[in-house]
């Protein structure tokens, strides 16, 4: 319970943090999203210095950033200039996106990587594995810009696939197996890309985790006893390696966050990532400020899922009784 | 000598040296021929016979098209050695004239052209002196970095330790392109290419400290406690003696391994900040705004050979990933870090 408590504690920390940080760093940017308005003839400069106190612009950061929590307790994040409305429910439309594409993303890519890199520890040394570690040296080396790139050309040129959006222009008049299909195909590039993206270390990861396991003497043991091999891979071997793939699964929540941004823009779907990029471009502060937090909430709500499952998973911890 | 830091010297000296591998100025506009497809290099010619020396067709619009070019045949431009060209300075000091290669009647674009006809190879060697050198750059200064924080944070110990080591945890705890994007928010987005590409090293250096620094702490926790060190204290050395002769000397493995990890990554950082528009500005060419231009659908379906670019520079990458991952095995036991991973 201690364990747990402390990696909580842990989160709140690294979220107080980054809000902190990030409003912090809004000190520095120069410029605000009303010098655009200045130049505007049409607007009067009263009207500019009423709506840069009205959104406390003026106002000396402790005291913004102070409103702003209080703002955050009542489930506000703060006002959008750009979109002239308040940042919450736009963030938490796009955010949705963005992690429908990203868990989807993850289940697919650890459901991948767990039975190959299970079988490639298995047959160890083998061609099969040879040429494995090969293919996903190969795609460790193609950046995700490039990887997402030729996904779109090859899309592009065979056009079976749609190459952007996340519906099509009459999904509204679909069926609701028209609509989910129509998502789903909307999905698989983006979704393509992202596992692409992060398979080549998931299964290096599995394979040398489970492939330092299976010389354990007691997998040896149990084999003796004549424990059916798939068994004996996906039950003791796997538990036995879980450890160090537990830690790897709240890291691959980051990177593949880290990724869907830049996947996102590319393949134009609506998530956080291509909405951040257009805030930052139009200086809409807490837009990147609830964006980047939110981020870092999947981040650490990942991370803390992580825990829970290592706590779960391995005795050690549990019965861990220093704090 | 590792052979991999012998291909990444080859490969770098092509960068380098980029006013003399490439055939043309990487600015220079050719607005007759916008995308023009790759020109194939030949050595036969169409009635079957062999050229020792390599030529390529001239390209001519297509019968009633506007976008479709074709080999015209009557015309061969043989491929020319050591000739001179556009005016370029070898280093940024030496003017010169001579380049690798060229053809005499016409340009030549071996990878095709863009929107405006600028040559592709050109632009892409040009560009990658920008994107290597933000990575080679951006890695220095986020090692250096690394080092004095996490020296400090070692060798102090007590609540300078705690404080650095927690800031340090906050940089880790953000998703890193997340957290180069609000940085890169943060700062004023119309700059000149030269302030622009300092920027973004700069912003590089802010953003990947943190995993160096708290190597280092490591290093410096252990190497502090070493006998010789505390002979060398009771022989009344001074602080920055000691960190400078015994205690930071036992880094430079770890630094150089992070190093080597650290530059693919922030090429590709700069790669995606240029790409979407964030960083170096047209019409410097760098690796990212050379791909920019598939943001456009149109591009995307019509002129493939955009995408060209994209394929050339995996040679770089593999170098630095071998580079990195010998190093690693050569310092200790060590998981392979993946791109983006390695940041954590």
């Amino acid at each position: 319970m201690r364990y747990l408590l402390r990696r909580s504690a842990h989160a709140a920390f690294l979220l107080l943090g980054v809000s902190l940080l990030a409003f912090a760093f809004t000190v520095l940017v120069p410029g605000s999203y009303f010098d655009e308005m200045r130049l505007n003839p049409q607007i009067a400069p009263e009207t500019i210095v009423a709506l840069r106190s009205r959104y406390e612009l003026d106002r000396p950061l402790p005291v913004r950033y102070v409103h702003w929590v209080i703002w955050l307790a009542h489930g506000d994040m703060g006002f959008s200039f750009a979109y002239n409305t308040p940042v919450a429910p736009l963030l938490l439309v796009r955010a949705r996106n963005t992690l429908l594409l990203t868990v989807t993303a993850m289940l697919l890519a650890w459901g991948i990587a767990l039975p190959l890199g299970i079988w490639s520890a298995d047959h160890l040394g083998g061609l099969p594995d040879r040429l494995l570690s090969w293919g996903t040296a190969a795609l460790l080396l193609i950046p995700d810009l490039a990887l997402a790139l030729g996904l779109l050309v090859i899309a592009v040129k065979t056009r079976r696939l749609p190459t952007g959006g996340m519906v099509s222009p009459n999904f509204e008049n679909l069926s609701f197996f028209g609509k989910a299909s129509d998502l789903l195909l909307h999905m698989t590039l983006p979704v393509a890309a992202l596992v692409l993206s992060v398979l080549p270390l998931l299964v290096r990861h599995v394979r040398a985790a489970v492939g330092e396991v299976l010389v354990a003497p007691f997998l040896l043991a149990a084999e003796g006893h004549g424990i059916p091999r798939r068994t004996l891979l996906y039950r003791y071997a796997l538990a036995a390696a879980a450890n160090p793939l537990i830690a790897l699964f709240g890291f691959s929540l980051g990177t593949l966050l880290s990724g869907s941004l830049l996947i996102e823009v590319v393949m134009s779907w609506p998530g956080l990532g291509s909405f951040l990029l257009e805030a930052i471009l139009a200086r809409d502060i807490y837009v990147v400020i609830g964006g980047v937090l939110l981020s870092t909430l999947f981040l650490v709500g990942g991370n803390f899922l992580a825990d829970l499952l290592l706590y779960w998973a391995d005795p050690r911890i549990r019965t861990e009784r220093s704090a | 000598m590792s052979g991999w830091f012998v291909v990444l010297v080859a490969l770098h000296a092509l960068v380098i040296f980029a006013g003399f591998f490439a055939p043309y100025d990487p600015t220079e506009q050719d607005r007759r021929r916008p995308y023009l497809p790759p020109m194939r290099l030949h050595f036969l010619d169409n009635r079957g016979h062999f050229h020792a020396r390599p030529f390529a067709y001239a390209l001519k619009l297509g019968e009633g098209s506007f976008d479709q070019y074709e080999e015209d045949i009557g015309r061969a431009l043989p491929l020319k050695f050591m000739v001179r060209g556009a005016n370029y300075r070898l280093l940024g000091l030496l003017p010169s004239r001579l380049h690798l290669f060229g053809a005499e009647e016409e340009r030549i674009y071996l990878l095709g052209s863009d929107a405006y006809g600028r040559d592709q190879l050109s632009r892409f060697l040009y560009g990658g002196r920008v994107s290597l050198f933000a990575g080679l750059l951006g890695a220095g200064v986020t090692v250096l970095l690394g080092l004095c924080v996490g020296a400090a944070a070692g060798y102090y110990g007590g609540w300078r330790d705690d404080l650095l080591m927690r800031l340090a945890e906050l940089f880790l705890a953000l998703p890193w392109l997340y957290l180069l994007f609000a940085l890169r928010a943060f700062l004023p987005l119309a700059v000149s290419p030269l302030e622009a590409f300092f920027l973004i090293i700069a912003v590089l250096g802010a953003v990947g400290w943190a995993r160096p620094a708290r190597l280092v702490r490591g290093v410096v926790l252990s190497a502090k406690e070493r006998d010789f060190v505390h002979a060398a204290r009771g022989f009344g050395a001074t602080d920055g003696y000691l960190l400078r002769r015994h205690i930071l000397p036992a880094t430079s493995t770890v630094l150089l391994t992070q190093a080597a990890i650290l530059v693919p990554q922030f090429i590709l950082a700069e790669m995606t900040l240029s790409f979407l528009g964030l960083g170096v500005p047209e019409p410097v060419p760098s690796w990212g705004n050379l791909l920019s231009s598939l943001q456009q659908y149109s591009v995307l379906v019509s002129y493939w050979w955009m995408y060209l670019p994209a394929l050339i520079m995996l040679p770089f990458f593999l170098g630095y990933l071998g580079l990195g991952s010998e190093l690693q095995e050569r310092t200790g036991p060590c998981k392979i870090e993946g791109r983006l991973g390695g940041l954590e």
